[in-house]
């Protein structure tokens, strides 16, 4: 028998903010991404380089030395182009110590869209450029070719999981949602519904929100989690099981977490703990569905998403700005990529990223959950506004350096 | 003169209204001391004297907002506001200062002339002191503010006391004189209509039009598109809620329209949710608050100005605009509708009507020409220098035939 194993995902993602951009700035001024003002929230240098500081520069440090530690430590990433760009800009060495982790042979890249889109919904052309466009990066700066799949914000239907089965992805990540699993334990893998060959992991949204959400939370009545505490959970976990899927954003490791909650310490010794006992292992994703035959065939007709107590795109699509903002960027598509202008495809598929829509949820009016939704903007309604402005300007360009499209899109 | 600002210390028309006023006195031989409750340099102004009744600065008196009372300054490290935090506790304070200034004045004042009821109290008070004649000059009651509702009962009651004290009345139109009269319980022989005017010549400072401020908006004009435009404070007594949607329901019959909000205030999240309800976000364009070139450029790149108040006791704004070339549409309940023919009116809940003026503006250029051209006559009409006439008038007649 096989060992029981640990797939541990991490998500990196930073996104090309909006500064603040004006009336008076549309079609004037093209820069929508760099803010000048160094102390703003829009600044992405500024941004990047905090997050860099307080968590992929520790967190890759721990990483390095969990797998230097333990042979049987592993990890699968999935690493978004346009955090590899503001790296490449602004800390280099950020990109050399994910590279260095690669090496190992012990850290797998995930497949997902360039510039962290929701495309799949709009446009399968658009969404397969930028599917490929991921890949050639990640070829290109790690040497390596990816083959499990995972969509913007775990976003996935079976409608996906038939794409990716027919792309020649041998896997798929999505969220283990109980409305979906009902009886079954996400601790297997399964076969996604109308799919030959690709295999579906789901997150054990259980045991991953309790680092992800909870670590820090003192009103919780299981802090502070130890180490031993989550040892014992997960081994409750797994009992006659093969496998637990830890899926997280990478940042939970010193930015949604500080250092000072504990959970670098915390996280390297659940390591050794979860080690030490023989019959347990890491898998990186392939390795889970090379090891583990689907138990069974899961099917979701409609769309599942990591976020909220809904698990649904209502934090990105839920609200008629957010729907009227991307039906306007997405109407562009023809007219832009037939420019062959490759800063303005830039700017347009930068766009595309989906915290730009998150920026815009009103969701939390009525939850009165403002701390669930982070945004740089004093409000979702700046937010909307500047990014019109910012479409505005697109329609501009087409308009004044290509002679196509209109200024009313 | 008791007043609450003055250029370019003003928040919106009230402090317009009062510089022309007093300027044009003044050319008549009046001489005026003008109490304003903040400290700041006037130094356009050499006609009359302006004192200051506290030390804030006019950015905090901005916080109080002439017409918000219920907004709470903050006190900053170091300061000491002491009972100035709130504009119940600045009227205070400016009622006493006008109390010391009439006992230190040599010559007695002739009239005590009071704009709205941020300055009622004091001009009571100096009404008592002096036994001069009081004339209250109302240019937007509680209920105009309050979108046709009772709003604030306290800012209400002292509209009520001022309007009983004064010994007459100047409402800035008919529609204030009714509001007046229905609201308040006024008997309407105390009350006297003078419209506002505007001075064409406070526009000649060497102001061109930059195309370049508007660019994306000349850009859809170049593309035949219509300009729409409202520059206002946005609150529920503007009744831009109505405005857009007849924008959108003009735009499903004609298409090439686009709509100019400048301006800002606590509606305008509520505004943004609702263009995009309608689904024509992409027709709106919200500048935020302006000023200088970007406020007069918002009404030369337009080609229709809308004044779409619930209640508005004149409109100043719509006079500005004009004068910067446009087609006007304002509502039945706005005072400025009364100087003018050639406009078209609306009632403020008729959006069918509105939309409907909106696309035959649009799809017609003589109609457009016209209306832009005609009104030019109309408003040039209207002079400060009438208005001095009239106020000069009221003070020497108020208490002829007076029984002691």
């Amino acid at each position: 028998m096989s060992q029981r194993g640990i797939t541990l995902y991490l998500h990196v993602h930073q996104p090309y903010r909006v500064r603040d951009y004006s009336v008076f700035e549309t079609a004037v001024n093209h820069n929508y991404f760099t803010d000048p003002d160094p102390l703003s929230d829009r600044n992405n240098e500024k941004i990047f380089r905090k997050v860099a500081e307080k968590s992929y520069r520790p967190m890759n440090a721990l990483l390095q030395t969990l797998l230097d530690t333990h042979p049987e430590f592993k990890v699968s990433l999935s690493i978004t182009g346009t955090f590899i760009e503001q790296a490449e800009a602004w800390t280099p060495d950020v990109i050399e110590s994910f590279q260095n982790l690669v090496k190992t042979g012990r850290v797998e890249i995930v497949s997902e869209t360039y510039y962290h889109s929701l495309a799949f919904f709009y446009s399968r052309t658009e969404f397969e450029s930028q599917v490929e466009a991921h890949k050639q990066k990640i070829r290109d700066l790690f040497g390596v070719e990816t083959s499990v799949f995972r969509n913007t914000e775990l976003a996935y239907n079976d409608e996906l999981a038939q794409w990716a089965d027919s792309y020649g992805f041998k896997g798929i990540l999505a969220e283990g949602w109980d409305p979906v699993l009902d009886w079954r334990s996400p601790n297997f893998v399964y076969r996604p519904e109308g799919t030959e060959n690709i295999s579906l992991l789901l997150k054990n949204y259980r045991l991953s929100d309790d680092l992800a959400f909870r670590f820090s939370n003192k009103a919780w009545t299981e802090w502070p989690l130890t180490a031993d505490k989550y040892t014992e959970w997960t081994t409750a976990s797994i009992a006659d099981q093969p496998l637990i899927n830890l899926f997280m954003d990478y940042e939970t490791f010193g930015e949604h977490q500080w250092a000072d909650t504990g959970i670098f310490d915390f996280f390297g010794e659940f390591v050794g703990r979860w080690l030490s006992d023989p019959s347990n292992t890491f898998y990186t994703v392939s390795e889970a569905i090379d090891t583990n035959k689907p138990a069974g065939t899961i099917s979701m007709p409609s769309t599942v998403t990591w976020a909220d107590a809904e698990r649904d795109l209502t934090a990105w699509l839920g609200n008629s700005m957010q729907q009227e903002a991307l039906h306007y960027l997405y109407a562009l598509e023809n007219d832009i990529l037939r420019t062959n202008d490759l800063e303005l495809i830039g700017d347009w598929r930068k766009l595309q990223t989906s915290d730009h829509a998150y920026y815009m949820c009103t969701k939390w009016f009525t939850d009165g959950d403002v701390h669930a939704y982070f945004s740089p903007y004093s409000s979702p309604y700046d937010a909307f506004l500047y990014y019109m402005n910012a479409i505005r300007d697109l329609r501009w360009r087409l308009h004044d350096q290509h002679r196509t499209g209109g200024l009313r899109g | 003169m008791l007043g609450w600002e003055l250029p370019p210390h003003n928040s919106g028309g009230l402090g317009v209204a009062c510089y022309h006023l007093a300027k044009a006195l003044s050319m008549k031989g009046t001489s005026i001391d003008f109490v304003v409750p903040y400290s700041a340099p006037h130094d356009a102004i050499d006609f009359m004297t302006v004192h200051s009744a506290t030390k804030l600065s006019p950015l905090e008196r901005y916080g109080l907002g002439a017409y918000d009372s219920s907004f709470l300054l903050e006190e900053k490290p170091g300061e000491v506001l002491g009972d100035l935090k709130d504009i119940r506790g600045v009227q205070r304070h400016y009622t006493r200062f006008v109390e010391q200034l009439i006992s230190t004045k040599d010559i007695p004042f002739d009239a005590i002339h009071a704009h709205d009821w941020l300055t009622m109290e004091a001009g009571m008070r100096a009404k008592q002191l002096t036994d001069a004649p009081l004339i209250v000059h109302v240019h937007s009651t509680e209920f105009d503010r309050s979108g046709g509702g009772t709003g604030n009962p306290i800012a209400r009651e002292i509209e009520y006391q001022g309007l009983i004290m004064a010994d007459r009345i100047i409402a800035v139109s008919e529609v204030t004189k009714g509001i007046i009269i229905s609201e308040y319980g006024i008997p309407a022989d105390k009350i006297e209509v003078v419209y506002n005017a505007i001075d064409p010549s406070s526009f000649d400072d060497g102001y061109e039009y930059d195309r370049r401020t508007y660019k994306y908006l000349e850009g859809l004009k170049a593309e035949g598109h219509t300009i729409i435009s409202a520059v206002t404070r946005m609150t529920i007594q503007k009744g831009l809620g109505n405005l857009i949607t007849a924008v959108a329901k003009a735009s499903e019959k004609y298409d090439r329209l686009a709509l100019l909000l400048a301006g800002d205030g606590e509606q305008r999240n509520e505004l943004i949710a609702l263009a995009s309800e309608l689904g024509i976000s992409d027709k709106i364009f919200f500048t935020g608050f302006v000023r200088g070139k970007q406020w007069r450029d918002a009404y030369s790149v337009s080609d229709i100005f809308v004044l779409s108040s619930v209640s508005e006791p004149f409109g100043l704004t719509a006079l500005e605009a004009a004068h910067h070339d446009t087609a006007l549409i304002v509502t039945r309940t706005s005072g400025v509708g009364e100087v003018l023919n050639s406009i078209f009116k609306y009632d403020f809940w008729d959006t069918d009507r509105l939309a409907d003026q909106i696309v035959g503006i649009a799809t017609s250029e003589s109609l457009q020409k016209s209306l832009k051209q005609n009104v030019m006559h109309e408003y040039a009409r209207l002079s400060w220098h009438d208005v001095a006439e009239r106020c000069m008038n009221l003070y020497q007649t108020v208490r002829q035939g007076a029984l002691v």
